[in-house]
């Protein structure tokens, strides 16, 4: 069974159509990589499949539930990190995530688990979310999808935002993930590192997907990048 | 859902006591709102007095603003109403928590309140059990709209504004209703408070039922 | 949902309209003609009794509007209806109008009677404030900015929420108006002669064919409005996917 099967999907933001008829089918294991342009419709495809946007047209199924029917059951099996953090100001650390495990119904003993993962100091676990830098809110925000072990991880630009050892702390979450059985969508700008880490390389723009490749058809990252993304060097945080 | 209810109801509460806005600018907008009454009407104790309900429970509405707002403006801080959605809570849960801890926050200013009147305005108190009960009942039905309109107008431009306009009218049957009940609580008043209560609690449970359903409405819509 | 697309008028007039103006002109005539000359004074009230046909039509249009409004917004919620989220934003419109006509007339017509402006007891008139009040925020929401479908949907749950709540206003200011204030009976009780009758009969008439005829121009203006901004959803689509082969992609 896919875990995402998507069909002449048409969702619109406003009476904007962000994305155009999109055709997808990604199964358990795979690490994909969305890329594309600025506002090719690439975060739109992440939150439609996270069950948060309604579809106008088409169908949809993530993890086996219809969207255009019950969309709250699928927001309860994904993890998804978008762009913000979802993250109190006033709380610490560790209050954060044991609301959100608490909220989530998981088991609040994995937390320190998980923000260990992320490399987020004990130091730190309770200091105030509002002290904390970019990066280090950006681990624990990841920290909070980290501890629901998802079977659908759905990450907008993970890596913005973190250091070196931080981006390699993302790039192995994802392949245990993937090894879990867990299936991994990415959105991201960092084609470097992340294209050697995926199974298959989606190209989004104008709404709809113009390339789907498999790295079994023989990719590189030497390859020129999909068609209408600018070549950029280093991390390019939209 | 009750569980959920409480759990968000923890947080939000968990959120105050550590930034403390109730405590360290609510209560003291509030002190301050009965001082500048005293000025106004020069005073004058019969007056005072007679005006104590009134005054009391306008004071609450203001607040009521406020701490509504500020249970909102939580939600909105990066993007926290959409986790809570992707966590799978209930929107009616999450409703039932917040307005629980709106009516907490209220109820603690309350009791600064009718100290506050009781020492400025010489008020007597009579009966208490009127006194808390319409407090109580009051407070759950202000909460439970203000709530709801607060969802609404969340993320909107010129939200603050908004806000009074939609809410005070709506509330209007509760400042009549609390404020004969504490004219009856303070023997002011020949009134029979406890039937007034009757009204506060029928106006209580018809907003939280509107709430419950509407509220989800809002989180997944807009 | 898509607004197929008319030909796009120039203005919203019609027969329908034209005729239904005329009437209300010629309406509004006999009415003045009437209620100034041939309707009897009132023993009480002397003249200002002639304000009863403005403000019980006035009146009454009010909440016909209010009660458009509160279908509308059921509808939006329930089936997603554009054509009853257009006409609940009409009528709130024009029933604040209409409801602001009935507060100015009642206030004016009290005068005499109460030697007030405002008489609290006149438990309809007060209710009445509390309604254009709503419909003030109701209108407020509209003119919100933002993604149209959520502006409807807050609109339309800001009517739900008024039309449940108009009923306890109206029967806690009962209450409090029976029980510590003396009620005043409403200026509109006692009974009415023929001739003010019938005048009062017309007003209501006439006031009834005004609201249609408003309500068609503003429904009409606002439908135009949204397919300004509609367009049709297949081009738009279309247009995105474009983007697409301008990136230099192969869609």
């Amino acid at each position: 069974m896919p875990i995402v099967a998507l069909r002449g999907l048409v969702a619109l933001l406003g009476r904007f159509p962000a994305l155009a008829g999109v055709d997808l089918e990604v199964g358990a294991g795979e690490i994909v990589l969305v890329q594309g342009p600025n506002g090719a419709g690439k975060s739109t495809l992440l939150r439609v499949c996270a069950g948060l946007l309604r579809i106008e047209s088409g169908s949809a199924e993530v993890l086996g539930h219809d969207l255009s029917v019950d969309r709250a059951a699928v927001r309860r099996s994904v993890g998804l990190l978008g762009h913000d953090t979802a993250l109190y100001d006033d709380l610490s650390v560790e209050e954060n995530l044991r609301f959100w495990a608490r909220a989530s119904r998981v088991d609040e003993a994995a937390v320190p688990a998980a923000l260990d993962r992320l490399g987020v100091s004990p130091r730190l676990h309770d200091v105030a979310v509002r002290h904390l830098s970019a990066g280090q809110r950006r681990r624990t925000a990841l920290a909070a999808v980290v501890v629901r072990r998802p079977r659908l991880w759905l990450l907008d630009e993970p890596h913005a935002g973190l250091d070196q050892r931080g981006r390699d702390l993302i790039d192995q979450l994802i392949v245990d993930a993937a090894g879990d059985g867990a299936t991994v969508m990415l959105a991201s700008h960092e084609l470097d590192r992340t294209v050697d880490l995926a199974t298959r390389h989606l190209t989004v723009a104008g709404g709809t997907i113009t390339a789907d490749r498999r790295s079994d058809s023989g990719w590189s990252s030497s390859d020129e990048p999909g068609p209408g993304v600018t070549e950029q060097g280093g991390s390019d945080v939209s | 859902m009750f569980r959920d209810a409480r759990i968000v109801a923890a947080k939000d509460l968990q959120i105050e006591w550590r930034s403390r806005v109730t405590f360290s600018q609510v209560v003291p907008f509030a002190t301050l709102v009965l001082v500048l009454f005293g000025f106004a009407l020069d005073a004058n104790r019969p007056v005072l007095e007679r005006a104590t309900s009134g005054l009391f429970w306008i004071t609450v509405m203001f607040v009521s603003t406020l701490a509504v707002q500020r249970s909102t403006s939580i939600e909105t801080s990066d993007g926290a109403r959409r986790a809570l959605l992707l966590a799978g809570i209930e929107p009616a849960a999450v409703y039932a928590g917040k307005t629980a801890a709106v009516a907490v926050q209220l109820l603690l200013v309350q009791v600064v309140l009718v100290a506050g009147v009781v020492v400025l305005f010489g008020a007597e108190i009579e009966a208490w059990g009127l006194l808390i009960s319409t407090c109580v009942v009051a407070t759950v039905g202000i909460a439970g709209a203000g709530t709801l309109f607060g969802a609404l107008v969340a993320g909107v431009r010129a939200r603050e504004t908004v806000l009074p306009i939609l809410l005070l009218p709506v509330l209007a049957p509760v400042l009549i209703g609390a404020t004969r009940a504490f004219d009856d609580a303070f023997g002011s008043v020949a009134v029979d408070g406890w039937s007034w209560l009757g009204l506060l609690a029928g106006f209580g449970i018809i907003n939280l039922v509107l709430g419950s359903l509407s509220y989800g409405v809002l989180l997944e819509e807009t | 949902m898509t607004i197929p697309p008319t030909d796009v008028a120039a203005h919203t007039g019609s027969s329908t309209t034209r005729w239904l103006g005329l009437a209300v002109m010629a309406g509004v005539v006999t009415m003045f003609l009437l209620g100034f000359f041939v309707a009897p004074e009132d023993d009480l009230m002397a003249d200002s009794v002639r304000m009863i046909f403005v403000h019980v039509p006035s009146a009454i249009l009010t909440y016909v509007a209010f009660g458009v409004t509160a279908v509308g917004s059921l509808m939006w919620l329930w089936k997603r209806s554009v054509w009853w989220d257009i006409a609940a934003h009409a009528a709130a419109e024009i029933g604040v109008v209409f409801c602001g006509l009935t507060l100015v007339t009642g206030s004016i017509w009290g005068r005499p009677t109460w030697n007030t402006y405002w008489e609290w007891g006149d438990v309809r008139l007060v209710t009445t404030l509390i309604l254009f009040l709503m419909m003030v925020g109701y209108l407020a929401v509209r003119s919100m900015g933002g993604d149209e479908a959520a502006v409807s949907t807050r609109a339309a749950i800001v009517g739900l929420i008024a039309a449940v709540n108009l009923p306890i206003v109206n029967r806690s200011v009962e209450w409090w108006a029976d029980r510590t204030l003396h009620q005043q009976s409403s200026i509109t009780d006692g009974k009415l002669e023929d001739w003010t009758l019938f005048t009062m009969v017309l007003g209501i008439v006439v006031w009834a064919m005004f609201f249609l005829w408003a309500m068609l121009h503003r429904f009409r203006v606002g439908w135009l409005e949204r397919q300004l901004r509609v367009g049709d959803l297949d081009e738009a689509i279309a247009a995105r996917r474009a983007e697409a082969v301008d990136a230099g992609g192969d869609a």
